[in-house]
């Protein structure tokens, strides 16, 4: 059962865009209809384009003319940043997939619902397992965030698998984003000239390469992959380790100071830093993949590391600290002390 | 440049794509198939003057004299600490580290300090997952550290030991990157299954804080041992069980009063006083220097209880007594043993 008519809410961002446009120039795909709140700015393909809220009913209606058997969500925001505010944030979040879902049952052609969430699910606390496996809980409570509203996104998708179980579900959670197209809050982060972190800490950090991510959309749009997945480059950096490979120095905050710091930072608009976020930055956080490789079918093309130094490369961050000078400085006082001895000798 | 790419999807580290480094890439082809750099390929291609130059440097220091050796080794240490490039693995362990700092800080207190004597290493298999359980005490984990070292140095493998530690540790600022990075991790279920049946070396210490803390007139006697988590864990990653006896680390800090009222404050499990804390300040926390025996019994075997052992009650609590029956009973003997606490 191959997906023919394929519905994408989030479609005007960068990831939504990308799937639209891999599944439009796809033949065995019929109708690509996109869905977001302003225009796609990027290339989307014969991709239709839909002016709608997803809390709006004309989704319902979308749906049932258009005749849509495959629903991919993916409009569920980060940050507060672009939505203007926390509260607009969980709106479109939660009320808007709740929505969107509604829709979905009553439309009796759909077959298939792809979801994409995130690892934030987990949370991040010292609490935490080293690697979570699909079906463990977070360790610590959320009090607000993404990673809330990501779980309460995630209950409705189940409550949908539930009432509709002809419909093939895939949830999709998908660890940080990087490289050298996408643009994320640790994507700036990164980009900073001086990289903030908190003194005393050093998380652990994972990354899914963005050709990794849309691939294993992709995969799901088109192979029947029910279930719920990690997504995530194997293996972990640590923060500093991050930083370095990034060639910037590192400033350590300590910790009273390190609200002041990121509400500066939020309120110059440079780089979110939302509490969650920092938590993040504090203990960090690691995902089990076995279940993407082995059920799904999908090994990332890249490992976390890879990403990061993909990112690095394609961006053209200028680093400040280069490796090529760094191994040149080695090279030299060795050579200066060979010469020595051979002179002494 | 291809070079780059195929490295970089391989997971180790290449050059990067700096433009420098994209010219020489360009022009020496002869990049490793594991990505590390081209020399040993160069040489027996006969490619790229650069890194025959390199390879022919590091083949001089190699005749060189030994400090030249470590000043080489010393700076390559920096280089790959100030650009990142290092292996990490999942739990956050930093072998490069470890090795190279961590472990050779601890070395002075643990061969003159310490003077630890180290019995039956040959209980601790070469290969494949196995845990050390071993009995808490001295108010700061230097037993762990020192149980660590111990195994690293001497054991023919020279094995990491991965410590299995409370969420306290990980909790705490500037403690909690060390401690990932020295191998530990948390001790739950999940990440001592994950160590095990991943072929590491586990230790754990499951006396936790009733152990390290407790006062000196209880010195050597065993306290509870948690419930049992780490032996189901053992039972369900099939690896054998290594008690672990440590004499020594009792007398390092006296333990003759505890501040509850200070330690809620702080939130800590306990704030010790001995003889010399807080007496004598800063100098009350120096150790004494006792004489330390870490001996490993015999390995206890469990991948012959079959694999729903884990879940019976009864046996996890009878294996963890008799876990810690030999521990104590090794106690009693390495005690009975010993001239002094300090020769």
């Amino acid at each position: 059962m191959s997906s023919r008519v394929v519905l994408i809410t989030g479609v005007s961002r960068y990831l939504g865009g990308k799937l639209a446009s891999l599944l439009s120039a796809d033949p065995s795909i019929e109708r690509v209809i996109g869905v977001d709140v302003v225009p796609p700015r990027q290339d989307v393909g014969r991709t239709e384009f839909v002016r709608a809220d997803i809390r709006n009913p004309i989704i319902a209606k979308v749906i049932a003319s258009a005749q849509v058997d495959t629903v991919v969500h993916m409009s569920v925001i980060a940050t507060p940043f672009g939505a203007g505010g926390r509260t607009a944030m969980k709106e479109i979040n939660v009320i808007g997939t709740m929505q969107l879902l509604a829709a979905c049952q009553k439309a009796p052609t759909l077959q298939k619902l792809v979801v994409r969430s995130t690892t934030a699910v987990y949370g991040s606390s010292s609490r935490d397992p080293a690697l979570f496996t699909e079906g463990m809980e977070p360790r610590a409570q959320f009090r607000s965030g993404y990673g809330k509203d990501s779980i309460e996104v995630e209950g409705y998708v189940r409550g949908l698998g539930r009432r509709r179980p002809d419909v093939d579900v895939t949830l999709l959670r998908f660890a940080n984003f990087i490289g050298p197209r996408i643009d994320t809050p640790l994507t700036r982060y990164f980009a900073l000239p001086a990289v903030p972190r908190m003194l005393g800490f050093d998380p652990r950090i994972q990354f899914v390469h963005e050709d990794d991510g849309i691939e294993v959309l992709r995969r799901a749009v088109l192979e029947q992959r029910r279930g719920t997945f990690n997504v995530a480059g194997s293996g972990v950096l640590l923060l500093s380790q991050a930083i370095r490979r990034a060639g910037r120095p590192a400033v350590q905050i300590p910790s009273p100071a390190v609200s002041a710091v990121g509400s500066l930072f939020r309120r110059v608009g440079l780089v979110d830093f939302s509490p969650e976020q920092m938590q993040f930055l504090q203990f960090g956080r690691g995902v089990d993949t076995t279940r993407l490789v082995e059920d799904f079918g999908y090994r990332p093309a890249y490992p976390t590391r890879a990403a990061f130094d993909d990112f690095v490369a394609g961006r053209e961050l200028k680093r400040y600290i280069d490796p090529d000078r760094v191994a040149g400085i080695e090279q030299r006082v060795l050579a200066e002390v060979e010469r020595r001895r051979a002179a002494h000798a | 440049m291809p070079e780059a790419r195929v490295i970089q999807i391989d997971g180790r580290d290449g050059p990067g794509t700096s433009p420098r480094r994209a010219r020489r890439a360009a022009r020496c082809s002869a990049v490793a198939g594991d990505g590390e750099r081209c020399r040993e390929k160069a040489v027996a291609e006969g490619l790229c003057g650069e890194h025959l130059a390199q390879h022919e440097r590091s083949l001089a220091t190699a005749t060189a004299p030994e400090w030249e050796q470590k000043l080489a080794g010393a700076l390559a240490f920096v280089r790959r600490r100030v650009t990142g490039d290092y292996p990490i693995d999942d739990f956050g362990f930093d072998p490069d580290l470890t090795e190279h700092v961590l472990l050779a800080a601890m070395r002075p207190l643990y061969e003159k300090y310490f003077r630890v004597e180290v019995r039956g290493l040959d209980n601790i298999p070469s290969t494949g997952g196995a845990l050390v359980v071993a009995n808490h005490s001295g108010t700061v984990p230097i037993d762990a550290m020192m149980t660590q070292l111990a195994i690293y140095d001497h054991h023919p493998a020279h094995r990491h030991l991965r410590m299995l530690g409370a969420d306290l540790v990980f909790k705490s600022p500037l403690i909690a990157p060390l401690a990932r990075k020295g191998g530990s991790t948390l001790a739950c279920n999940e990440d001592a299954e994950r160590l095990m049946s991943g072929g590491e070396l586990a230790g754990v210490w499951p006396e936790g804080f009733k152990g390290i803390g407790k006062p000196f007139s209880e010195r050597y006697k065993l306290q509870r041992f948690g419930r049992g988590g780490f032996v189901s864990a053992a039972l369900r990653s099939g690896v054998p069980i290594i008690p672990c006896s440590i004499v020594g680390a009792e007398e390092i800090y006296p333990v003759i009063g505890n501040v509850k009222i200070l330690a809620r404050l702080l939130g800590f499990p306990y704030v010790p006083v001995t003889p010399f804390f807080p007496l004598l300040g800063p100098l009350g926390l120096l150790p004494l220097p006792s004489k330390w025996i870490i001996e490993f019994g015999e390995p206890i075997a469990t991948d012959e209880l079959g694999s729903g052992a884990a879940d019976d009650p009864m046996l996890v609590f009878n294996l963890t007594d008799q876990v810690r029956e030999v521990i104590q009973q090794t106690l009693y003997k390495l005690l009975l043993a010993r001239r002094s606490v300090f020769f």
